[in-house]
């Protein structure tokens, strides 16, 4: 296992070096530096104002020069300077953590409590009417953009109740109904998809392991369809569920970059969308570094979770 | 088995296909959701084509006299707030949803497909130098990646199919690379190679038709999705400018200022997103349930 662990860290650094390198890039792929994208804007310009930044985004140096400095600062925690607030950005997106995070969990929640029950309903009554109505209703999660879902989830709630959710952030300690009602409805939304994503993998996993000898043995030796179904098929039949909700985290920020814009969370996701509106590249950077490497935490962790239940993968 | 791996595994559905006539009828028996999703997607392809004729209004001009009219027998959809008709919009629309997802399936997997073949034939020093890079490149959520791609080379048409394209190479490589690896060890290539064929040709007269149908059942579900991101992107701001219509910027416009007024306005473009990516997603399940049962989640 220590092996399997230490190969697993390496890939993931690996991989995380090549991520900074391709985001590095891409935002120098814009015609003329980011100093003329930030000017481009303003009327009259101060040359030595220009020269200046200039001089402190390292774009008077070597690109290769610039990359360490940037991934050098990074690896220290210095996440630079918003451009158009003027203040560290670390100050900017700390409290913005928790909102994102918040939110992203209470989706992975909302998916998984939708998604497997409904999977599992999917696949012992295979080829029913309850199969097909959930296959759609799994199908249908899969088609619906999330924004759209959040506002016709707004639509309704102030058509049905007269009541809009909160258009500023309710913090937690101020008011913990409210605080909640206002993530639910996003987590709702956003957890939609990766709900029926869950739902196709329960089903297709359960199914296949329905089929297997064993389930039949003990279906033979006369145990309850539930506990056939619950402590012998369920538990093999999660393997592939496990990845796919590691998988589906990386997915989940997409989600939420329109989901925090609908219900006008102050999350990250919101915020890059804002920096990139704003030109604001520094912080674009930065952010989408910090989101590479919550992907790539994630997806080890799925790997590293899977290789603990199934003692296959770490030999293989 | 992963999903590659099942993916690979229907290679040999390919030739299956292309052996067996009335396809297409033999398709909507087996598969009755998935010949309704193709019959839908067939239809929205054949409103935008015949945009011009089907539009009951041009898509662009403006009417102070009629902004926020609700659905009726004038405006069938109903206008937003600069008095445009919607249903002119949403047909108009349809090219631009279907051009952009069309283009970049079509793109992702071409690209794809490529970089399947070459890291799957070419040999164990490619293929650890390609490896890695899809890793990284599938590392990026899909939308963020875009998101990013679209800010540093500015919004045109061009630009967004780049921006969504891209993102699917690695996931269509991976497919591909997985076909090739495993058609690469059957007796027929050996036999191939035996009498002399070259590289390219083991390529392109062996390899490439066995990876035909997964190609086809993932073009096609990246179809959908591309039609999602672009969908996005034009609700943040950032997908294809002024004078397309779009459907993604036509609840941009209308998201949080007139929902309340005209429901309509928000209603119907993003029905009109769900119907063509559920139409895509049926279309595809079907497919690939056609294809090989095997695969079916």
């Amino acid at each position: 296992m220590r092996t399997f662990v230490v190969h697993r860290l390496g890939l993931a650094a690996v991989t995380l070096a090549g991520m900074s390198i391709v985001i590095f890039v891409l935002l120098r792929l814009a015609p003329g530096n980011i100093v003329d994208l930030l000017f481009s804007a303003a009327g009259y310009v101060d040359p030595a104002e220009k020269q200046r930044i200039v001089h402190e985004l390292l774009l008077d140096r070597p690109i290769a020069v610039q990359y360490v400095q940037w991934a050098g600062a990074l690896l220290h925690g210095d996440l630079g300077k918003s451009y158009r607030y003027g203040l560290p950005a670390a100050q900017l997106i700390g409290p913005r953590v928790p909102v994102t995070v918040e939110l992203a969990v209470m989706g992975m929640v909302v998916a998984i409590l939708v998604g497997l029950p409904t999977g599992i309903v999917s696949a012992t009554r295979q080829n029913t009417a309850t199969d097909y109505g959930l296959r759609i209703f799994s199908l249908a999660g899969l088609s619906m953009p999330a924004f759209w879902l959040g506002m016709l989830i707004i639509l309704l709630l102030v058509r049905v109740t007269g009541w809009i959710p909160p258009m500023l952030y309710v913090p937690v300690r101020e008011n913990f109904g409210l605080h909640v009602l206002q993530f639910l409805f996003p987590a709702l939304a956003v957890g939609y998809r990766s709900a029926a994503l869950i739902n196709r993998m329960t089903r297709s996993s359960m199914l296949e392991v329905l089929r297997e000898d064993y389930v039949r043995t003990g279906r033979a030796k006369g145990l309850g369809g539930r506990v056939v179904v619950y402590r012998h098929a369920l538990r093999n039949a999660l393997l592939p569920v496990v990845t796919v909700v590691g998988t589906e985290f990386a997915f989940l920020i997409g989600g939420l970059v329109v989901t925090e814009t609908v219900f006008n969370l102050p999350g990250v996701a919101r915020f890059l969308v804002e920096a990139i509106l704003w030109r604001d590249y520094p912080v674009v950077q930065n952010l989408v570094m910090l989101i590479a490497i919550v992907v790539v935490l994630s997806n080890l962790a799925v790997d590293l979770l899977y290789a603990r239940l199934d003692p296959r993968v770490r030999y293989a | 088995m992963s999903q590659v791996d099942a993916v690979a595994a229907s290679a040999p559905a390919a030739a299956l296909i292309r052996r067996r006539p009335g396809g297409a009828r033999v398709f909507a028996r087996r598969s009755p959701l998935g010949a309704i999703g193709a019959f839908l997607m067939l239809v929205v392809i054949l409103a935008g084509l015949a945009a011009p004729v089907v539009a009951t209004h041009d898509p662009t001009r403006t009417d102070a006299t009629q902004t926020f009219t609700p659905p009726g027998p004038r405006h069938w959809l109903g206008t937003d707030h600069l008095g445009r008709d919607i249903y002119s919009r949403l047909v108009h629309g349809a090219r631009v949803s279907l051009a952009v997802g069309i283009a970049c399936a079509l793109l992702g997997g071409l690209g794809g497909g490529a970089v399947g073949l070459v890291s799957g034939l070419a040999g164990r020093r490619v293929d650890t130098v390609v490896q890695p890079l899809l890793d990284i490149m599938q590392g990026f959520p899909l939308l963020v990646l875009a998101l990013v791609m679209t800010a540093a080379l500015g919004p045109s048409l061009g630009t967004v199919i780049v921006a969504i394209s891209v993102p699917f190479i690695p996931r269509v490589a991976r497919v591909v690379r997985a076909v090739a690896l495993g058609v690469r060890e059957t007796t027929y290539v050996e036999a191939a190679r035996a009498i002399g064929a070259g590289g390219a040709r083991v390529a392109l007269r062996h390899v490439l038709p066995n990876t035909v149908a997964p190609l086809v059942v993932m073009t096609t579900a990246q179809l959908g999705s591309a039609i999602l991101v672009e969908a996005s992107l034009s609700f943040l701001g950032l997908g294809i400018p002024e004078p397309y219509p779009s459907w993604g910027r036509m609840l941009s416009v209308s998201a949080t200022e007139f929902a309340q007024r005209a429901p309509w306005l928000v209603i119907f473009p993003g029905l009109a997103i769900s119907l063509v990516v559920f139409a895509s997603n049926l279309f595809g399940d079907g497919l690939r349930d056609y294809l090989d049962p095997r695969l079916r989640i």
